[in-house]
């Protein structure tokens, strides 16, 4: 329905050439991208490659040491930080929660909570919400503002396979009923929402970016996941350096530098995580759909799903 | 009436305690409590320099906890030391040097016990008005601060991001602190004041289902410990600020025991 197509107008956020530094070390430089209403960018990368730096940076909370980051004029942030402790003194209802940075009709509350399935939940204290139902509740508060640019750190970080697919699903949902723009870091390096309209992939500056490839065209993608995973699930194959084998593992050409790339940069530390990235994702699949390569994976799987 | 001493404590502490009620359950919430400690003691630092420049006490006090804290706030930006370890180092010095030079005057008597453990016995019709008065105040602010301080609490970032603003609101809030310090010393003294801001709001967590309630209940546990502290302390000749502590510390305790119903409830759901 949008799509950064038909939306002409100024994007919401705009980074160009941006870098931040901590105590004289880059933690990320030369980035640039936009966010457009209604465009989903999907930031990926590994471990410290500066994802919620760029992100922090893009919606105000950092300053940037170097480049220009352009907001919109009264640009409304929706924001789901990526790990959020509330201290067991602190009593916290959903209801309370949802209107923690400003007040809240009662129609938009109870709409937010039933779009993620809380609204049963109302007068329960967050210290005794699941993971997964504290993270939709998270989510709940940010929706209910009705930003203008959503961001979320890892949405579906210690969410379960399926409840992974009903977020992405639930973002997609958002996105098509209020053409807000998101901004979205995934925990995974290869499988992002499907919905994505952009993939940057950072590792202290952009590597690359693209489009994902949508899950369902390829047959062995969606018997791995299973057919209404395969609708929320894309994949963004690396195509400069490495190619992904029907059974999970990656398959890294040889001189993979690219000329974006540089040898030193610590890009390659990545690959150990693309490798156990899949083998997340053959143990999830084997919940729901047992195949033979999924039990292959299970104990790698069992010993890195934390 | 205000002519009784007993009257006028009563007044006093009561005014104190609706006051430290809701900043209390913040130090709690934020994990401030040495903070707290910090800031108090930095006071006696204050009592010295009122002395020796014969500056107003209260305005003293005051103006070197404010210094102190911002201080802090500054050191801890640049991250070299620990946040602990510098309060640590902050909390025993200006404590240590306050004394060395309360010593050095020695042309000036002091009771040095009334600044540490508080003399709420001795208080002025001009120390209600200030407590009342900078009570107010202080609630106040807390009121027109509370959305960022409570959404900064749960995380500064999201804050931040929502177009809060939660590095003004902390700077307010430990110049609150600072205020609170410098009209509290009179009443239950340097060492004291942490324990008036942390035991009825720890107190107040278990009735509380909101934060806001949280910061109700805390302000009248505290003023239940005043009256009774005092009543104890004139009762068993104990001194009144120690007792009205340890009055605060005996309704904790009753708020720690098991409740029926919810209370139970809860229990069961943990095992």
């Amino acid at each position: 329905m949008f799509s950064p197509a038909n939306s002409e107008a100024k994007p919401l956020v705009s980074l160009s050439n941006v870098g931040v530094q901590r105590s004289g070390r880059w933690l990320v430089r030369g980035v640039d991208f936009s966010v457009s209403r209604g465009e989903i960018v999907t930031l990926i990368g590994p471990n410290g490659s500066g994802k919620s730096t760029t992100v922090k940076t893009a919606i105000g909370v950092l300053k940037p040491d170097e480049g220009t980051v352009e907001r919109a004029d009264g640009l409304k942030v929706g924001y789901v930080p990526q790990k959020l402790a509330i201290d067991w003194t602190l009593p916290l209802t959903v209801r309370r929660l949802m209107t923690l940075t400003g007040p809240l009709s009662e129609h938009d509350m109870t709409a937010a909570l039933e779009a993620v399935g809380l609204s049963h939940m109302l007068g329960a204290e967050v210290q005794h919400l699941s993971g997964g139902e504290f993270q939709r509740a998270l989510m709940a508060r940010a929706i209910a503002r009705k930003p203008d640019l959503l961001v979320l750190d890892e949405p579906v970080q210690g969410v379960d396979f399926s409840g992974e697919i009903a977020i992405y699903d639930l973002i997609q949902s958002i996105r098509n009923s209020t053409g807000c723009g998101i901004l979205l870091i995934s925990h995974d390096l290869h499988v992002v929402m499907a919905a994505t309209d952009t993939v940057i992939c950072l590792n202290g500056h952009v590597c690359c970016r693209g489009t994902p490839q949508a899950v369902t065209q390829s047959a062995e993608y969606v018997r791995l996941f299973g057919s209404r995973a395969a609708q929320a699930l894309a994949v963004y194959s690396h195509h400069h350096d490495h190619t992904h084998l029907p059974d999970g593992r990656v398959l890294h050409s040889d001189g993979s530098v690219t000329d974006n790339c540089h040898p030193d940069d610590g890009h390659h530390h990545g690959h150990e995580g693309h490798d156990h990235a899949h083998h997340n994702h053959a143990g999830h699949s084997h919940d729901h759909h047992a195949d033979d390569h999924s039990h292959d994976h299970k104990q790698p799987a069992g010993e890195r799903h934390v | 009436m205000f002519d009784d001493f007993f009257v006028r404590a009563i007044l006093a502490g009561v005014g104190l305690a609706l006051t430290t009620g809701p900043l209390g359950c913040f130090i709690i919430w934020r994990r401030m409590a040495y903070f707290g400690d910090t800031i108090a003691h930095s006071a006696l630092l204050g009592v010295a320099l009122s002395l020796l420049l014969q500056f107003n006490l209260t305005l003293a006090v005051f103006l070197v906890a404010a210094t102190v804290s911002i201080l802090l706030l500054f050191l801890q930006k640049r991250q070299a030391l620990s946040a602990d370890a510098l309060l640590g180092i902050l909390s025993h010095a200006t404590l240590a040097i306050g004394l060395v030079m309360v010593a050095f005057m020695s042309w000036v008597r002091i009771d040095l016990i009334a600044f540490l453990f508080g003399d709420i016995l001795a208080v002025s019709k001009t120390d209600i008005v200030m407590i009342w008065g900078g009570g107010i105040l202080v609630l106040a602010a807390i009121a027109w601060l509370w959305r960022p301080l409570l959404a900064s609490t749960v995380n500064p970032e999201l804050a931040e991001a929502e177009g809060l603003q939660p590095e003004r609101a902390r700077l307010f809030f430990m110049l609150l602190m600072a205020v609170v310090i410098a009209i509290a010393m009179k009443i239950v003294g340097i060492m004291l004041i942490t324990s008036l801001l942390i035991i009825p709001a720890a107190a107040a967590r278990r009735f509380a289902s909101t934060p806001e309630v949280m910061a109700v209940f805390a302000s009248l546990i505290g003023a239940v410990a005043v009256v009774g502290g005092l009543f104890g302390s004139l009762t068993y000749d104990t001194p009144s600020g120690p007792s009205i502590v340890v009055a605060a510390l005996i309704l904790f305790i009753l708020s720690l025991l098991p409740r029926r119903g919810r209370g139970q409830a809860l229990e069961g759901q943990r095992s």
